[in-house]
C-alpha cells in the first residue's frame, strides 16, 4: 500500500511564488491579529489566581458568582470547566488584596455559602513578578531554540537551507501564535511548551527534505536546482505525510482524551504540524532556491583549503 | 553476508530491553495507603513504639498490612484511606507531641525488585496531588539588616579608635552607610582605620570631602544573599520536616527562589501560616535616661528606639542590638516555680558570648525581647508583589538579674499556648530575610487521579491507533515497527523509573503519547527508503542494506535538532513543563535506539541473509 506513486516529480517550485506571497499573507494577518486582539495569555503570564472546584450536582453558576460577589471578588470570572460539575473560577491580581490567600478564602466562602460542600480540585496563583518573567523566559528559549537550529543546520548544511529551516519555523510559531489570537484561546505554560516541542517537530520535517536535497544534488547532475529540489520533495513526500498522519492521530488522541488542561498543548500541536508540514515543504525549499542555492553549495569541499585565502587583507 | 548479525549483538539488546523491564514492573504495583512516623528533634523511634501501635491498630480494629521501622522512621501500610486516617488519629494521641505522623502513598513494590533498586516513576504533583510554592526571598530587608548593623560597627569601631565622627547613618536607597565628619583628617583617618578592619568594604567619599561613603563589595553581597537563602532553605525545611509530610522537597531555585513541594497536602492554609511566618527575635536594653515623653511628641534620643509592647505601653529602647534571634539553637515552653507560662532559650556559642559581655556591665537594668514579624501587607510593591510590613513588638522587658550566658529564659507571658507558640516559632528559626509566596499551586487527590487516568488513556488509544496503522500500512514490516515501539515504551518507562530526577507530570503524558506518535517516524523513513531502492531494481539484501544505511544520517540529523529543542525547553520550564522536557529527550533516544538498531535486528532476523524474493512492505 501506498499514498503516493509519481512517475515523475512534481512541480512544486512552479508555485514556489504563490507559496511565499499566502505565507507573507498569513504571517502578516497573524501579526495584525496579534498587534489588534492580543494574545490572550494565561494566568502563567498574567498572574493572578485560578481555583478550580467540583461540585457534587452539575453546578449553578449563578449562585457561585453571587456568593463570590458577597465575598468582594466581583471581578471574578466563572466558567465551567470540562464538564457541567466543574467550575473554573479566575480572579485578576489585585492590589488591595494579600494575593497568596485568595484562594484560601474564595473556597471558604464558598463552603459556607453553597448548600453542599464543594472540593477543592485545584488551586493556582502565580504573582506578577513571575509571570513576567515567564514571558522573557519563553521568549529567549524560543529565540535559543531557534539559534542553535540556525547554526546546526548551517554547519550540516549550508546557509541558505539553514535560513530556509528557520524562516520555516518562525512561520510555524507565527501562524501557531496567529491562530491563538485569533480564536482568543487560553496560552498557557503547555501552549509554550507544545509550541517548543513544534519547533523540534517542524525542524525534523525540514531536514529530511534538505538530507534528500543534498542528496540528490549529488545524484542527478544535469538537473537544474528547481528540479533537484522538486524531485528531492516528490520522494520524501510520502514519509511527511505519513508522519504527519501518525503524529496527528495520536494529537487527535489527545485532543478528545487528554482532558482540559492539555487541551491548549493538542490544539496548538495539531494545528502547527499540519502548518509545519505545508511549511518544510513550501517555505523551507522555496527560500533556499530564492536565496539562490546551487549545487556547488552542496558538493563535498575541495580536499584543499588553502589558508588565509577568504580573509581580508589586515 | 549481507543483513547478519552475530548472536552478540541479539543477546545484548534483548539483555537492554529485559533489564528495562524489570526497572519499568514497579509501576504496575498499586500504593498502599501508609503512615510515616519519625521523631521530631532530640526523639527516637524505638523497637517498642513500633510494637505498641501494632497493639493499638489491632485493638481498634484496623488491620494495617505492615508497621515496619526502617531508618528511624516507622512505615505502616493500611488496606484503605479510611483506615489510615483512623491509624493516624490513634497515632497521634498515644505518641503525644515527641512525633510526627505524616500522610503517605507508599509504593508496594515486592521486595526482590526493590533489592535490586527498581522504583516506581517519581509523579508529579500534578499527578499525585499536593502543593507547591515557590517562595521569594526579600534580599533587600538582608542588605538593609546588613547596613544597620554596619552603622553600629562602624559608631564602635570610631569610638574606640578615638576617632570624632558628627554622624553615622545607613542610606538605605544607595545601599551605602554615610560617615560625616568635621575634617578633611578625620575623613581620611577614618577610612584607613575601617578599611583596616574589614576589607570587603567600598569607600568613596562625597563631593563636600566631608563624609565617607560606605558600600558593601560584590563579593559580600553575593555572600549575604547567598546566606540568606542558605538559611531560609535549612530553615524551611526545619519547619516543613514539623508539619509533618511525607517526601517534601525544599530546593533552591535561581539567585532567590526556594521551591517548596508538599506531596498530598491539601490544607494550604496551615501550610503557608508556617511557612510564611517569619519570626525573630532582638534583645535589646531599655533606656531609661532618654524622655519617655518627649519622645512620644516626636524627640527621640538620637541612639534609641521608641517601640510598644503588646498592650500598647511604649517603650524606649537603645538602637544597639545585643543578641538577634539567630543565635538561637532551641527554644521550648515550661512553667516558672509560679507556674506562669515561660520560654526557656538555648543560645549557640557566639550568642553565649554576646549575651555575656553586653549583660556584664548591665545587670539592675532592663532587657526587652522585641518580637519582629514580616507580613505582607496591602501595598504593592514596584516588583507587583506586596510590600512586606514589618510588625515589631516588645514582648517583654525584664530586670537582668545576672549575667546571661547561654539558657536564659523569657518571663512575662500571657498564657501557656502563647508561650508555645513562641517557643515553635523561635525554635523553627530566625530568618534573617523574609520570604513570600509568589506561586501556589494545589492539586486535589481526585484531579491527581484524574489526570493519570486520562494519560493513560491517551497513551492507549494514541498507541492502539499508531499500531494499526502501522500494520495496514507496512503488512510484516509494519508489525516489526510496532514491536519496535512496544519495546520503546518499555524502555522509555524503565529509563524513567531509574533516572532519579525524573519526574512524570501530566505535560509529560502528553510528552508520551507525542512520542509514540512520533518514534515511528525513524521506521516511515528506513521503510519508505527501502521500497525506494527495491523500485529501483535492487535486489532484496541491498535494499534491506542501503535502506538502513542511507536513512540513518537523516534520523540522527533530525532528531539531534529536536534533543537541542528538548533541552532548550529543559532549562526554562518549571515543574509540569520540566517532566515534559525529560520525557521528550528519553523518548528521543530509546525510539532511535529501538526503530534503527532493534528493527534492524529483527527484519534481519527474518529476511536477512536468505534468498527472498520479495518483502512484505
Amino acid at each position: 500500500m501506498q499514498i503516493f506513486n509519481f512517475a515523475k516529480p512534481l512541480n512544486f517550485m512552479r508555485l514556489k511564488w504563490a507559496a511565499v506571497v499566502l505565507s507573507a499573507a498569513l504571517v502578516l494577518g497573524s501579526f495584525t491579529s496579534i498587534a489588534i486582539n492580543g494574545i490572550n495569555w494565561g494566568l502563567d503570564f498574567t498572574g493572578g489566581t485560578v481555583i478550580e472546584v467540583g461540585f457534587a450536582k452539575p453546578a449553578d453558576l449563578v449562585a457561585v458568582r453571587q456568593t463570590l460577589t458577597n465575598a468582594g471578588y466581583e471581578d471574578a470570572v466563572v466558567q465551567l470547566f470540562g464538564t457541567s460539575r466543574d467550575v473554573l473560577i479566575r480572579i485578576p491580581l489585585r492590589a488591595d488584596i494579600a494575593q497568596a490567600v485568595v484562594g484560601d478564602t474564595v473556597l471558604q466562602a464558598l463552603n459556607s455559602q453553597q448548600a453542599e460542600a464543594v472540593t477543592m480540585r485545584r488551586v493556582e496563583f502565580v504573582g506578577p513578578s513571575v509571570g513576567e518573567e515567564l514571558k522573557q523566559d519563553g521568549g529567549l528559549a524560543m529565540l535559543m531554540a531557534l539559534l542553535g537550529i540556525l547554526a546546526y543546520v548551517a554547519m550540516r548544511f549550508e546557509w541558505r537551507l539553514s535560513v530556509g529551516a528557520v524562516a520555516a519555523l518562525a512561520h510555524d510559531v507565527i501562524l501557531t501564535l496567529g491562530l491563538f489570537s485569533v480564536l482568543q484561546l487560553e496560552f498557557d505554560l503547555t501552549v509554550l511548551a507544545a509550541i517548543l516541542a513544534l519547533i523540534g517537530y517542524s525542524i525534523n520535517d525540514t531536514i529530511v527534505v534538505f538530507d534528500r536535497i543534498r542528496e540528490s544534488f549529488r545524484k542527478l547532475r544535469e538537473a537544474t536546482v528547481a528540479q533537484t529540489i522538486n524531485d528531492a520533495i516528490t520522494s520524501t513526500l510520502n514519509r511527511t505525510v505519513i508522519t504527519s498522519l501518525t503524529t496527528v492521530l495520536v494529537l487527535i488522541v489527545l485532543f478528545y482524551m487528554g482532558g482540559a488542561l492539555i487541551h491548549g498543548f493538542a490544539t496548538a500541536l495539531l494545528f502547527g504540524i499540519a502548518v509545519g508540514t505545508y511549511s518544510s515543504i513550501y517555505v523551507a525549499s522555496a527560500i533556499a532556491e530564492i536565496l539562490g542555492i546551487s549545487r556547488e553549495d552542496m558538493l563535498p569541499p575541495p580536499p584543499v583549503d588553502k589558508e588565509g585565502e577568504s580573509t581580508d587583507a589586515l | 553476508m549481507l543483513n547478519k548479525n552475530p548472536i552478540w549483538r541479539y543477546v545484548l539488546v534483548i539483555g537492554m530491553l529485559l533489564l528495562a523491564l524489570v526497572y519499568a514492573l514497579p509501576n504496575l504495583y498499586p500504593e498502599d495507603p501508609a503512615l510515616n512516623i519519625s521523631a521530631t528533634r532530640g526523639g527516637t523511634v524505638a523497637e517498642e513504639t513500633r510494637l505498641q501501635l501494632e497493639q493499638s491498630f489491632r485493638s481498634a480494629n484496623i488491620s494495617a498490612k505492615s508497621v515496619v521501622l526502617a531508618e528511624g522512621q516507622i512505615l505502616a501500610r493500611f488496606n484503605s484511606t479510611e483506615d489510615q486516617l483512623q491509624a493516624r488519629e490513634i497515632a497521634n494521641q498515644q505518641l503525644g507531641a515527641n512525633f510526627v505522623t505524616a500522610l503517605n502513598l507508599a509504593p508496594a513494590t515486592p521486595g526482590w525488585l526493590t533489592a535490586i533498586g527498581a522504583t516506581p516513576m517519581n509523579l508529579g504533583l500534578d499527578l499525585r496531588g499536593g502543593v507547591h510554592f515557590l517562595l521569594a526571598v526579600d534580599m533587600k530587608a538582608a542588605l538593609d539588616k546588613n547596613l544597620n548593623d554596619m552603622v553600629q560597627t562602624f559608631r564602635a569601631d570610631l569610638r574606640e579608635d578615638k576617632l570624632r565622627y558628627r554622624n553615622v547613618q545607613a542610606d538605605i536607597d544607595s545601599a551605602q552607610v554615610q560617615v560625616s565628619f568635621r575634617s578633611t583628617e578625620d575623613v581620611v583617618a577614618a577610612e584607613a582605620a575601617l578599611k583596616k578592619r574589614d576589607r570587603e568594604l567600598v569607600f568613596t567619599t562625597s563631593s563636600d570631602n566631608l563624609t565617607l561613603l560606605v558600600g558593601i563589595s560584590e563579593i559580600r553581597l553575593k555572600e549575604i544573599r547567598e546566606y540568606a537563602l542558605e538559611q531560609n532553605i535549612t530553615i524551611i525545611r526545619n519547619r516543613v520536616n514539623e508539619i509533618g509530610v511525607a517526601e517534601p522537597l525544599v530546593q533552591r531555585q535561581g539567585a532567590d527562589r526556594i521551591v517548596v513541594q508538599l506531596p498530598g497536602v491539601q490544607d494550604t492554609a496551615q501550610a503557608k501560616e508556617i511557612l510564611g511566618a517569619t519570626a525573630s527575635l532582638e534583645f535589646r536594653l531599655v533606656d531609661t535616661e532618654g524622655d519617655l515623653g518627649s519622645a512620644l511628641e516626636g524627640r527621640v534620643p538620637p541612639n534609641s528606639e521608641l517601640y510598644y509592647s503588646r498592650d500598647g505601653r511604649p517603650v524606649l529602647l537603645e538602637k544597639r542590638i545585643m543578641l538577634t534571634g539567630d543565635h538561637i539553637t532551641g527554644a521550648s515552653s515550661g512553667y516558672d516555680e509560679y507556674s506562669q507560662p515561660q520560654v526557656n532559650i538555648k543560645l549557640d556559642a557566639k550568642g553565649g558570648t554576646l549575651l555575656s559581655a553586653g549583660t556584664k556591665n548591665a545587670i539592675g537594668r532592663r532587657m526587652a525581647s522585641v518580637f519582629i514579624e514580616y507580613k505582607p501587607g496591602t501595598e504593592i510593591g514596584a516588583d507587583g508583589n506586596p510590600v512586606l510590613i514589618k510588625q515589631q513588638e516588645v514582648i517583654n522587658d525584664a530586670t537582668i538579674q545576672a549575667r546571661l550566658g547561654r539558657d536564659f529564659v523569657i518571663t512575662g507571658i500571657n498564657s501557656p499556648a502563647e508561650a508555645q507558640n513562641l517557643a515553635t516559632l523561635l525554635r523553627a528559626g530566625a530568618l534573617i530575610a523574609p520570604v513570600q509566596i509568589i506561586e501556589e499551586r494545589t492539586i486535589g487527590p481526585s484531579l491527581g487521579k484524574e489526570n493519570i487516568e486520562l494519560g493513560i488513556t491517551a497513551i492507549q488509544w494514541g498507541m492502539a491507533a499508531v499500531l494499526l496503522f502501522m500494520a495496514v500500512y507496512y503488512k510484516a514490516f509494519g508489525m516489526v515497527a510496532n514491536i519496535a515501539l512496544v519495546a520503546n515504551l518499555v524502555l522509555l518507562v524503565g529509563m524513567m523509573s531509574l533516572i532519579p530526577g525524573a519526574t512524570l507530570t501530566l505535560p509529560g503524558m502528553a510528552g508520551i503519547v507525542l512520542t509514540v506518535g512520533m518514534a515511528v517516524d525513524a521506521n516511515v523513513l528506513i521503510f519508505e527508503r527501502i521500497r525506494e531502492e527495491l523500485l529501483e531494481g535492487r535486489s532484496v539484501q541491498q535494499a534491506i542494506h542501503h535502506g538502513y544505511d542511507r536513512a540513518f544520517a537523516t534520523i540522527a540529523d533530525s532528531n539531534i535538532t529536536t534533543l537541542l529543542v528538548a533541552l532548550v525547553l529543559f532549562g526554562i520550564g518549571t515543574g509540569p513543563v520540566k517532566g515534559f522536557a525529560v520525557t521528550l529527550a528519553i523518548g528521543i533516544l530509546t525510539s532511535i535506539f529501538t526503530a534503527v538498531v532493534g528493527t534492524r535486528l529483527l527484519v534481519n532476523l527474518i529476511w536477512g541473509g536468505r534468498r527472498v524474493q520479495s518483502l512484505p512492505i
